[in-house]
């Protein structure tokens, strides 16, 4: 099966030795099941991606404990955290796990420094002790001056800041942070970004980043772990990822033309909603026949024409219409329908020039060499 | 409850915007009348009291034993209330079992029922001669009726119920996404419970121990029924206003002015303090 391929493979899973978070475990709640088997290296940091109600959080609160698995297990390192077919199940408070929550959860009773100082005193330190850990966390978070007030009074930085301090004054063994940044606005949430990959660089355990914005993926994690309805449907490095998505959930987050087909002769491949493609080379996974294949298209690739190209060395060239509009930060991306439909992404100036409106219509072109073809893992 | 009466109603400010501002007579009429029922009574008190002779009347031995009294069995029954309560409040609002809405409204009964029935009750029960009292008396040599701990034990049956349904309002509205990251960074159930739980609570907790000591205060039918009217055993301040109604009619207003004072001291207390209370928006 491919989707063992796409999971990063079975050998890991199985081995008893690998260092770090080794998963493999499901939670049945009423219809939705979440099946998961993956692992994550110490210091790694890995980024769960999908679309809500995909079971990210379930994930996160069932390697927190907060969540039982209803089959399977979760060890960190050589600490069994459950093994439900052993009848092993450790409690959240007995977890070295720092769970960061999407709305922090600060305790509103307390100072920040009793908040940071929270774990400690929970783990039996003596109250001197315990504030002087939080005071050092405060310090390395610049938050020293701040101790004394009680949550209400932080900005949504400051907060995020205090709970990830929090979570890391446990001292834990893994990190989860559960959408770390989609409570702040947007011209904090580049602050706090930048800063969160420093403070976690710094993390020597296995880390995991829940997110739906994959930006903050690319940016945040090493490697990124897609989820779409309790599954896993794509593993990779965020380049990779991004370069040939999996589903189109994926190529609609990284911006990417997605397709599916088969292949329909030596380098053709017919599109499942219409329209041929033409490849340079088929990678060499790829099977013949009648497999489902995946083709990616980047939106920069494709070229517009008012007239159809006459002399081109495009060997793929079909007409369609513009449908919509977008600016993006540099360049517009310009929705055609056709067969197939694409994305394309084109300068201002070119908007301008062709001038491209809805309902104009144009022809596309895409250079073999810019057609990216590779087996659909969910087959 | 009553600040977010009266908040909703200060929320609205199209209300007294609005230009038919004034409010119907057949409403202000009933209101008005309602309003002086009420107040009546109290002046009536005012009015009557013994001003002149009040020092003396309150300095009788058998006054201010009566007030120690009451307010020792007041506090009594509230402490005994916050550790039976609190936990009780605890099971109605977090945990789900078949019979759970029997068990709410058994807890709540007391409020409705007539004092009188609630003496009777306790004395069936806990009487010399009642089903548990039997043993309480033969095993331990306890006896609770026409004591002062019959007293305490009558007004907690009576007072107990205003605590757990105040708190038990708190603990359900509360947020228990806290209590989970209190979980995760390795709180036990009791630190949770006492670090976490307790303090988010705390204004609903006070102003329920409020309530109850209030009403506990105030007890009358259950205690005279339960624990009789015993002068420095179980002779609280209504008691001996009711005694003293029929021998020193003005030793009655004495001692019903100084309960009033405790309840407007209460009211003032409340208001100001701890409804206002609470740790969010």
């Amino acid at each position: 099966m491919t989707t063992r391929d796409v999971r990063g493979g079975p050998s890991l899973l199985e081995s008893d030795t690998v260092d770090g978070l080794v998963v493999d475990a499901t939670v049945q709640r009423g219809p939705f099941q979440l099946e998961v088997e993956f692992a994550v290296r110490p210091g790694e940091i890995l980024g769960v991606l999908g679309p809500n109600g995909a079971g990210k959080t379930t994930l996160l609160r069932m390697l927190a404990g907060l969540t039982a698995p209803t089959t399977g297990s979760i060890r960190l390192d050589d600490l069994m955290f459950a093994d439900i077919e052993m009848g092993v199940f450790v409690p959240p408070e007995r977890r070295p796990v720092g769970l960061l929550f999407q709305n922090y959860r600060l305790f509103p009773h307390l100072s920040v420094r009793d908040n940071v100082a929270f774990s400690p005193r929970c783990h039996g330190i003596e109250r001197r002790s315990a504030n002087a850990i939080a005071h050092d966390w405060l310090v390395r978070f610049g938050l020293a001056d701040y101790a004394k007030r009680k949550p209400g009074e932080l900005s949504g930085g400051q907060a995020q800041r205090v709970a990830l301090a929090r979570a890391l004054a446990a001292n834990p063994g893994l990190l989860l942070l559960d959408e770390p940044l989609s409570a702040l606005d947007a011209r904090t949430r580049l602050e706090v970004r930048a800063e969160l990959r420093r403070h976690l660089a710094e993390f020597t355990g296995p880390t995991l980043i829940v997110t739906h914005d994959p930006l903050e993926a690319i940016m945040l994690t090493d490697r990124l772990l897609v989820l779409e309805d309790g599954r896993i449907v794509q593993q990779g490095t965020p380049a990779s990822v991004a370069r040939r998505p999996a589903t189109n959930y994926v190529a609609r987050l990284v911006g990417v033309n997605l397709y599916h087909g088969v292949r329909s002769g030596a380098t053709a491949i017919a599109l499942a909603d219409g329209g041929t493609l033409v490849a340079a080379g088929f990678d060499e996974t790829s099977p013949a026949g009648p497999a489902p294949l995946l083709v990616a298209v980047r939106p920069s690739a494709v070229v517009l024409h008012t007239s159809r190209p006459e002399h081109t060395s495009a060997r793929n060239v079909w007409p369609g219409a513009v449908t919509g509009l977008e600016p993006l930060a540099d360049r517009v991306r310009v929705e055609v329908a056709g067969a197939p439909g694409a994305l394309v992404d084109v300068t201002p100036d070119a908007v301008a020039d062709l001038r491209l409106a809805e309902g104009r219509s144009v022809w596309l072109s895409v250079k073999a060499t810019e057609v990216d073809v590779y087996p659909d893992p969910a087959f | 409850m009553w600040r977010a009466g009266r908040s909703t109603r200060r929320a609205q400010p199209a209300l007294s915007d609005s230009p038919r501002r004034g409010a119907p007579l057949f409403i202000v009429a009933p209101a008005a009348i309602g309003l002086a029922f009420l107040v009546l009574p109290l002046v009536a008190l005012l009015v009557r009291a013994p001003w002149s002779g009040l020092p003396e009347l309150l300095s009788d031995s058998q006054v201010l034993t009566a007030l120690r009294l009451s307010l020792e069995c007041a506090t009594a029954a509230t402490i005994v209330s916050l550790i039976l309560g609190v936990p009780l409040a605890w099971v109605l609002a977090r945990l789900r079992f078949p019979g759970l809405g029997l068990v709410r409204a058994l807890v709540t009964l007391p409020l409705v029922l007539p004092p009188v029935v609630g003496g009777l009750a306790l004395l069936l029960a806990f009487g010399r001669n009642g089903i548990f009292g039997r043993y309480l008396d033969d095993w331990f040599g306890i006896t609770l009726p026409f004591t002062t701990a019959g007293v305490i034990v009558a007004e907690t049956f009576v007072a107990m119920p205003f605590l757990v349904i105040t708190v038990e309002g708190a603990l359900r509205s509360a947020d228990l996404g806290l209590e989970e990251a209190a979980t995760t960074l390795g709180a036990s159930r009791f630190t949770v419970f006492r670090r976490i739980t307790l303090p988010l609570v705390g204004p609903s907790l006070l102003a329920g121990a409020v309530l109850c000591w209030a009403r506990a205060l105030g007890e009358f039918g259950a205690t005279i029924t339960f624990a009789g009217n015993f002068p420095g055993t179980t002779q609280t301040m209504p008691l001996a206003v009711y005694n003293a109604l029929e021998t020193d009619p003005e030793a009655a207003v004495a001692l019903s002015l100084v309960l009033l004072v405790v309840a407007v001291a209460i009211l003032a207390a409340l208001r100001d303090r701890w409804l206002r209370g609470g740790w969010g928006p």
